[in-house]
């Protein structure tokens, strides 16, 4: 029989309140194997947990049960007052009474009643409780990170001068994101390349970064501490090693169709190219859809001006396998398709161009060579018409809910800049609120409104003519109560962010979760924000939402810090609640080895001796460090030869048989 | 059982419900559900499982036997699995076991499986109070109880 | 134009069967203006579509319906087709027009003698509508 101890928590007037907490203390002593209870106002107090211990030792408890609040807050607490004491610390459970009892009910009569409930079903499940050992796993000292832009980069450096090893997967043939696409940031306006490259120089000459780019995450496999990773790295059809990036090849390939990716599509690229100048590395990549050489076996000029013979047709992709101790996730986001919001234009005219368009547009280095020109005519305009909202706070199906948080910001540096350069160039803006709540940010707008004269309609456009060369943009100033028209020259859509399309595969392959919109989840919106629910494995930048620079670098930074914490560790407990195979039972069926996600069951022969005979039979064998201890398998096993420490058959039996009561 | 006991029993009927909540996000759903002191009837007991998928049939039927009225399985949003497949199977058994329950006389409205994330406190309420709207208007439950069970 | 200062409460019930008739939730409304910056009837109006709705949001029903807007919509339902919000502004001018003609009592149109006055260059959809507009 069991020496069983409970320990009722008031937590001040939280239990107190709404439970009879000395009449649970009360019926609680009367329950099978208890022999001493007792309530306190904090049990996570000192003085409660002394209290634990001391009953412990002077009442030679083999069992503790604190009913308190949710074990999510303070089991661990509890486990560690129990093991101090020299109890196994898995021979503690902690009765819920306070999320799930007090804090729900007003009635002290009912919650007193179902918090006993609670209690007496923490009791039964106790007395089955075993002691558990929690073994020890290693921790690989070496960093994954996905997705070379501003959020990885910036993970990737603060991990690495922590002194750990770091592979970024970049899935683009260059490191630097959206961010270098940018042409000045806001609100300060620094030039964005400006700050982005010497990140991307250190990243790339940081002794312990290796870079792995035009490659792809396959498979990922392992736990905390411990992923195994394959990395896909697709074949440049350059050999980076004796490429010198002269950009010979770029400039002389023949084929000119493909649109740049970088450039947004306003200017064309070479079937070999380089995305832009100061990507790195500098090695040309060859687009295999566009190639001549790969769509008729002709061609091959490349190959035979490289002044290095760097170019191999023959190049394969390459699958490199590594294994890390910790994950961050850094894959950045998208602009969403406008084909769904024909009013606008946007495919059918030249003139109308989306925000990063713009910003390649008016980029020094980007398609016009830094001219302000419109796009069908190369003449500049006169009237540039900004639309905000264009898919955001939408939700109607077209767009996405959720504000996209950068595009009030971007637009105002956008009208501000062309007012800046070009007085004589009519900036308007198109409204439905101006979101600025950031540093310096509301100053910005209201900078680009009152010095730049930068007009803000609060309005939306409901539709836009070609009217020979101009386009007669149709919308209304909702607080004059007005409809306006303006003969637009320009206008750029600031259309909605949206995760990237293969983030919910992404997440699946790490078993980490994606909302509706397929943004990756955190684990605690406040307290564990660049967390994943998946140990060792963290979210960094705007893959987790739409965020600005600023935001994407501080996460980054709190990503890295958590990946170092983890990394720095020596060993991890690993979880004790795994499953075991009684041998006896097992009929060497495997249907459990079929369900289990982790591979953690396999067949293993066995001798045993029947009747004097000696025979071999095939049984299920558990792999302790890979299995996770869902409990899956428990329920496929037909003979019930497979259970789940913790949390056994006779456990949660008990425990249905003592609330059923 | 005396007769006078039965009938005041049966004119304050409070039904018993087992709910066998995911760790990952059911269970915490249900401290949200706390922490934003959100309502539901006390009658409502959880039972905490690492996994949806360790909820064997056999503690459902053993519920019922004892006298529970009703049975909630609440696990991960099909997808979003702390263990990546493990609501899939919960997904499938209990479809299988819900027939199972119909055909041998226990109303289906008295066994639900839902997906609640950690993040849905409220949607744990609503889920817990449409259970308790239903059990109530079907009454205690009868069928497999243990005649044993003085309830 | 003399101004009136708005009790957002006083027109509850109006409000309410306004809502009721057209099922739709004016709440969901952000002010966008998509509807008015849309619709190719706003010249007529003298209360543009957004502004129809934030009344309702204001519980104005009587502004509405003393409008020329609600007869100038010629529910093409561009507003409704763009709107962000699924607030569908349509709908909830042809509620008011309802509630105003439910309210006017006696027959404007009887079903007899439409043949009469019926033209032939006259589009169906329109003859359904005045029906639905002038008879009760």
């Amino acid at each position: 029989m069991q020496r069983i101890g409970v320990f009722v928590c008031w937590c001040g007037s939280n239990i107190a309140g709404t439970v009879d907490v000395a009449q649970v203390a009360q019926s609680a002593a009367a329950m099978p194997g208890v022999v001493y209870a007792k309530d306190y106002q904090y049990m996570c107090s000192e003085v409660g947990q002394n209290m634990i211990k001391q009953a412990i030792a002077e009442h030679g408890l083999t069992r503790v049960v604190v009913a308190s609040c949710s074990p999510r807050m303070h089991e661990s607490t509890f486990r560690k007052t129990a093991a101090a004491a020299g109890l196994n610390p898995y021979l503690v459970e902690v009765a819920n009474i306070r999320e799930h009892c007090a804090w729900i009910h007003k009635d002290k009569a009912e919650g007193t009643k179902k918090a006993i409930a609670l209690t007496r079903a923490a009791v039964a499940k106790a007395t089955l409780n075993a002691p558990l050992v929690a073994g020890e796993s290693g921790v690989e000292k070496r960093a994954l990170v996905i997705g070379g832009g501003i959020a990885g980069l910036q993970t990737a450096l603060d991990i690495a001068d922590a002194g750990y090893a770091v592979d970024i997967v970049e899935k683009s043939p260059s490191i630097g994101g959206k961010m270098a696409q940018i042409d000045k940031t806001f609100p300060t306006l620094d030039c964005s390349a400006c700050i982005l490259t010497p990140k991307m120089v250190d990243a790339a000459t940081h002794e312990n970064i290796t870079l792995y780019t035009y490659s792809e995450v396959e498979s990922v496999s392992g736990f905390v501490g411990n992923f195994e990773v394959a990395i896909r790295q697709k074949a440049r059809s350059v050999d980076a090693k004796k490429c010198s990036g002269c950009g010979l090849c770029a400039e002389k390939c023949p084929s000119r169709k493909a649109k740049s990716e970088f450039d947004e599509g306003l200017r064309t690229r070479g079937a070999i190219y380089i995305p832009f100048p100061q990507a790195i590395p500098n090695v040309p990549v060859i687009d295999r859809d566009e190639c001549t050489y790969f769509k008729t076996g002709k061609c091959g000029l490349c190959s035979k001006i490289c002044p290095a013979s760097a170019v191999s047709f023959e190049q394969a992709d390459e699958v490199i396998t590594q294994r890390y101790g910790a994950i961050v996730v850094a894959t950045g986001f998208d602009m969403i398709e406008l084909d769904k919001f024909g009013e606008y234009q946007y495919g059918q005219h030249p003139d109308v161009i989306t925000s990063l368009e713009f910003e390649r547009l008016t980029n020094a280095a980007g398609p016009t060579g830094g001219k302000f020109v419109r796009p069908s005519d190369h003449k500049k305009p006169k009237k540039v018409v900004f639309v905000q909202c264009v898919g955001s706070r939408d939700t109607s199906g077209r767009g996405k809910p959720y504000c996209s948080k950068i595009c009030c910001m971007y637009t105002a540096k956008h009208a501000m800049l062309i007012r800046d350069k070009y007085p004589d160039v009519e900036a308007s803006v198109f409204y439905i609120d101006v979101r600025t709540p950031g540093k310096n940010f509301d100053e910005f707008q209201r900078r680009a409104v009152e010095e730049y004269g930068v007009q803000y309609i609060k309005g939306m456009v409901g539709k836009i003519f070609p009217e020979q060369d101009k386009l007669m943009v149709h919308g209304v100033d909702a607080l004059s109560g007005e409809t306006v028209v303006i003969d637009a020259d320009l206008v750029v859509l600031a259309s909605a962010t949206k995760a990237k399309d293969d983030a919910e595969a992404l997440g699946r392959m790490l078993s980490i979760s994606t909302d509706t919109h397929d943004f990756f989840t955190e684990a605690h919106p406040k307290l564990r924000p660049v967390e994943s629910h998946t140990a060792g494995i963290f979210l960094a930048g705007a893959c987790q939402g739409p965020k600005d620079i600023p935001e994407t670098v501080s996460q980054a930074g709190a990503a890295a810090a958590k990946a170092i914490g983890l990394l720095s560790k020596k060993k991890l407990v690993t979880n004790p609640c795994v499953t075991t195979v009684n041998e006896a039972l097992c009929s060497g069926c495997l249907a459990c080895e079929k369900i289990c996600p982790y591979g953690a069951i396999a067949a293993k022969t066995i001798e045993l001796t029947n009747n004097g005979v000696k025979e071999t039979r095939v049984v299920a064998a558990v792999n302790e460090a890979l299995c996770q201890g869902c409990g899956g398998c428990t329920v496929a096993c037909r003979a019930g030869a497979i259970d789940l420490k913790g949390f056994t058959n006779r456990q949660i039996m008990a425990e249905v048989d003592a609330i059923c009561f | 059982m005396l007769l006078e006991e039965k009938t005041s029993q049966e004119q304050a009927f409070e039904p018993l419900i087992v709910a066998f909540c995911c760790n990952w996000c059911s269970y915490a759903g249900a401290d949200l559900a706390g922490t934003s002191r959100l309502q539901y009837p006390a009658n409502v007991k959880i039972i905490k499982v690492p996994c949806s998928c360790r909820v064997n049939p056999n503690f459902v039927l053993r519920a019922f036997q004892k006298g529970a009225d009703g049975v909630v399985i609440a696990g991960c949003h099909p997808g979003d699995c702390h263990y990546s497949t493990g609501n899939y199977f919960t997904r499938r058994r209990f479809t299988l076991l819900m027939n199972m329950l119909d055909f041998i006389g226990i109303e289906k409205e008295r066994f639900t499986v839902d997906w609640i994330s950690a993040a849905e406190g409220s949607k744990f309420a609503a889920v817990m109070n449409g259970v308790l709207e239903k059990v109530h208007k079907l009454g205690p439950n009868r069928k497999m109880r243990d005649k044993r069970w003085k309830r | 134009m003399i101004r009136t200062k708005v009790t957002p409460t006083t027109q509850t019930e109006a409000l309410a069967e306004v809502l009721d008739i057209c099922g739709t939730n004016a709440a969901n409304c952000m002010q966008c203006g998509k509807c008015s910056a849309t619709c190719p009837a706003s010249s007529r109006m003298d209360v543009l579509p957004h502004q129809v709705v934030r009344l309702l949001q204001a519980g104005q029903v009587e502004k509405v319906a003393a409008s020329q807007t609600i007869w100038s919509c010629a529910s093409c339902f561009a507003c409704s087709a763009r709107c962000p919000r699924k607030v569908d502004p349509a709908r909830l001018i042809e509620a008011v027009r309802l509630s105003v003609v439910r309210k006017a009592g006696g027959n404007y149109l009887k079903a007899d003698a439409v043949p009469a006055l019926a033209d032939e260059a006259m589009p169906q959809q329109a003859l359904v509508s005045a029906l639905r507009k002038y008879s009760k």
